[in-house]
């Protein structure tokens, strides 16, 4: 039977990897993750998993053993956040051209300098063109849900790419809230068995990972990559739906909420959206036909799912939690890029919020949907919670 | 223990022909002799350098058995990932076979920015054989100065110019720094008696836990030497005591090679178009009679250690 729990996003995604039970975990400490390998080790310590843990001496070998662990034939997981996600990004693009399954709880957290170790989405969106796929969630029940799907998606045959699973430090990581978890049985059943193609330790089959490839074959080989993030979305589709027949969870690649006739909505990421979707509640009250877009599935980019949802609105808000220095915001461009390419005109305010995790209220909120009720629009930034 | 040759003939090569690395280069002479010593089935790891993008330009390979290189700093990284996985799946009886693992890493690799994933990966106890194939620069970009490069060496980064005679430091004593983390064999050579080589990895490979070898291994187009004199100038590094050949067994430092006579440095200088500007004027004399004092201390301390006395004849 299915337990409930109080727990935390870290603790989720550790009881998830402890269910999961990986071959190999290759993991570095640090704030806010920090709590992901230390309950994992605890699982080690008194024998619950085979897994067999390698405490590396910094991320980058942490992510290095993972890939040649990957690459190996092994289950492979890991976690981690902003200094060591940035210390980790030379391997990131590696690992996703060798089509190395990794599973990899990304905690945000701000990237310095100030040095800060609360939340924002910095770190994982300086990684978005490294070729993984990015799984934003919004509390700790779709933290621990998506870390088992995660692990099918990965090794999906059509796929075979490494995927971050996001949820905001501190905000998810730490706050403890009642998580239903599935039986044991029953995730080592929605997992299965690892059956990699071409690993290393078939050494009556050897094959090399790492050529050097220059200009006649490097091209080729990257866009044989883009095409593998074309498969994404049809298997994270099945895979959720077979998740949500198990668990009756359902986790389409946006989480639309009342967006259906609304005129004025919302689009963000993770934990935020709590606090858009309780305004979008107040709102509605008041009789405006407001609604929230969340973007669970950021790479690759789920540009129709995201249109047509927002192809009916007289006016949205893109709120992200990143700012890219000398460029509109990362999501703001690929929202605008999508609704341009659909040939869908809407007007777009732009927002950033809740860097260095500066906490975003519901009146935050507020304040930007009044934007788009009063007609209030602009191609600048703006900014919610900041002082100036 | 004992290896014989004619063992060795018929054998199987894991690197094979086709690579492209340059004729009288010392590293694929380190990596078929090291690879001679293996019996069971083995999977390779490479840093970036010389060796992995002269033996693996794709679509072509040379390697007969498994291979990954991933970056240039992570080599001890990556044979710890490997192996990891080599003993979980092992352990769930899906790899049935015994298999050794080695990684190869040039100085570059290996003495600065690869030496933390390396003494990561021997603190932790991995069973793996790592060996620095050392050309005593960064070779593959265009013999830059590195922590293994000899005082008094012409590089393009620390290049002999009127005022500075090259580099001014000595290199780093790697072999010691590895045996300090007292994993159960370390091992310093080069490559100028195979069947020495091929025995020493064999002991290395076979030891369970972390093992490290430090191969010299001349780069001839950047130490400017006549490429048939690869295992010449092997021989002078150890005749002129510049590379002393020792091992270190649990803890237990045993030399490996004692000239019989004295042999002074300007012997293993002299070949070697890098040192050329040490030959002539008197700041080069200065620099010699340094390099001289550093291999005559370096020397005492490794006979110390060993527990040795050495007497020259005259």
């Amino acid at each position: 039977m299915p337990r409930k729990d109080i727990t935390s996003g870290n603790w989720a995604v550790a009881e998830a990897m402890r269910q999961i039970n990986p071959d190999v975990v290759a993991a570095y400490p640090i704030t806010p993750s920090t709590d992901i390998p230390m309950k994992f080790s605890e699982f080690v310590a008194d024998g619950l998993v085979d897994t067999n843990l390698v405490t590396v001496e910094s991320e980058h070998s942490a992510i290095s053993a993972c890939l040649a662990a990957s690459v190996s034939g092994a289950r492979v997981m890991t976690a981690s956040s902003a200094n060591g996600v940035a210390l980790m990004h030379e391997i990131f693009p590696i690992a996703a051209s060798y089509r190395a399954p990794i599973v990899f709880g990304l905690v945000n957290r701000c990237l310095g300098a100030p040095i800060n170790i609360h939340c924002d989405h910095g770190d994982s969106m300086a990684e978005r063109d490294s070729g993984w796929i990015h799984i934003y969630c919004e509390d700790g029940q779709e933290v621990y849900d998506t870390m088992i799907m995660a692990v099918r998606i990965a090794e999906h045959k059509e796929v075979l790419l490494p995927v971050f699973v996001c949820q905001d430090g501190f905000i998810t990581s730490h706050c403890f809230e009642p998580v239903e978890f599935l039986d044991d049985e029953q995730v080592t059943k929605f997992i299965g068995e690892r059956d990699p193609l071409l690993p290393l330790l078939d050494v009556d089959n050897p094959v090399a990972y790492g050529s050097l490839a220059l200009t006649d074959y490097f091209f080729e080989i990257k866009r044989q990559q883009i095409e593998a993030m074309k498969h994404v979305e049809t298997a994270y589709n099945d895979v959720a739906a077979e998740f949500a027949r198990v668990t009756g969870r359902n986790y389409p690649v946006v989480d639309k909420y009342r967006t259906e006739d609304a005129d004025y909505i919302m689009v963000i990421m993770s934990s935020a959206a709590g606090a858009a979707k309780e305004t979008v509640d107040k709102l509605r009250e008041q009789g405006h036909k407001v609604g929230c877009l969340r973007i669970r599935l950021f790479r690759p980019f789920p540009a129709k799912a995201i249109v047509d949802a927002l192809k009916g609105a007289k006016g949205i808000a893109v709120c992200d939690r990143a700012a890219s220095l000398g460029a509109p915001a990362p999501l703001f461009t690929e929202i605008k890029g999508a609704l341009y390419d659909a040939g869908v005109h809407i007007p777009a305010n732009t927002y950033v919020y809740g860097l260095g995790g500066r906490d975003f209220f519901p009146h935050n909120a507020e304040e930007a949907f009044m934007d788009l009720i009063n007609k209030k629009m602009s191609t600048g930034e703006r900014y919610l919670g900041l002082r100036e | 223990m004992a290896v014989k040759l004619k063992d060795l003939i018929t054998k199987e090569r894991a690197m094979r022909q086709g690579h492209r690395m340059c004729p009288g280069c010392g590293a694929p002479t380190v990596v078929q002799q090291a690879l001679l010593a293996v019996d069971d089935p083995i999977v390779i790891t490479a840093a970036t350098g010389c060796l992995e993008v002269s033996t693996t330009i794709y679509p072509y390979n040379s390697w007969g058995v498994p291979f990954l290189h991933s970056a240039f700093e992570n080599a001890g990284a990556n044979v710890s990932g490997i192996e990891a996985a080599y003993v979980a799946l092992k352990k769930k009886g899906k790899v049935k076979k015994d298999i050794k693992f080695v990684a190869f890493g040039g100085d570059g690799g290996t003495y600065d920015i690869g030496l933390q994933a390396l003494s990561g990966a021997a603190e932790r106890g991995h069973d793996f054989t790592y060996i620095c194939y050392n050309n005593q620069g960064y070779m593959n970009t265009g013999a830059q100065r590195s922590s293994a490069t000899p005082k008094g060496a012409n590089t393009s980064t620390a290049p002999a110019g009127t005022v500075i005679p090259g580099k001014i430091q000595k290199p780093k004593d790697l072999t010691a720094i590895m045996a300090a983390h007292h994993i159960p064999y370390v091992a310093q050579t080069t490559i100028f008696n195979p069947m020495e080589v091929i025995e020493k990895v064999k002991r290395a490979i076979e030891t369970p836990g972390p093992a490290f070898l430090n191969i010299l291994a001349p780069c001839v187009l950047f130490w400017r030497l006549e490429p048939s004199m690869q295992r010449e100038i092997c021989k002078l590094a150890a005749e002129t005591r510049f590379w002393p050949i020792y091992e270190v067994i649990d803890g237990e430092w045993k030399l490996g090679y004692k000239p019989r006579k004295y042999v002074p440095a300007e012997e293993f200088l002299k070949p070697q178009g890098r040192f050329r500007h040490l030959l002539k004027g008197d700041i080069g004399k200065a620099v010699i009679a340094d390099f001289q004092k550093d291999i005559d201390e370096e020397w005492e301390y490794v006979l110390k250690r060993c527990g040795e006395t050495w007497e020259p004849q005259a």
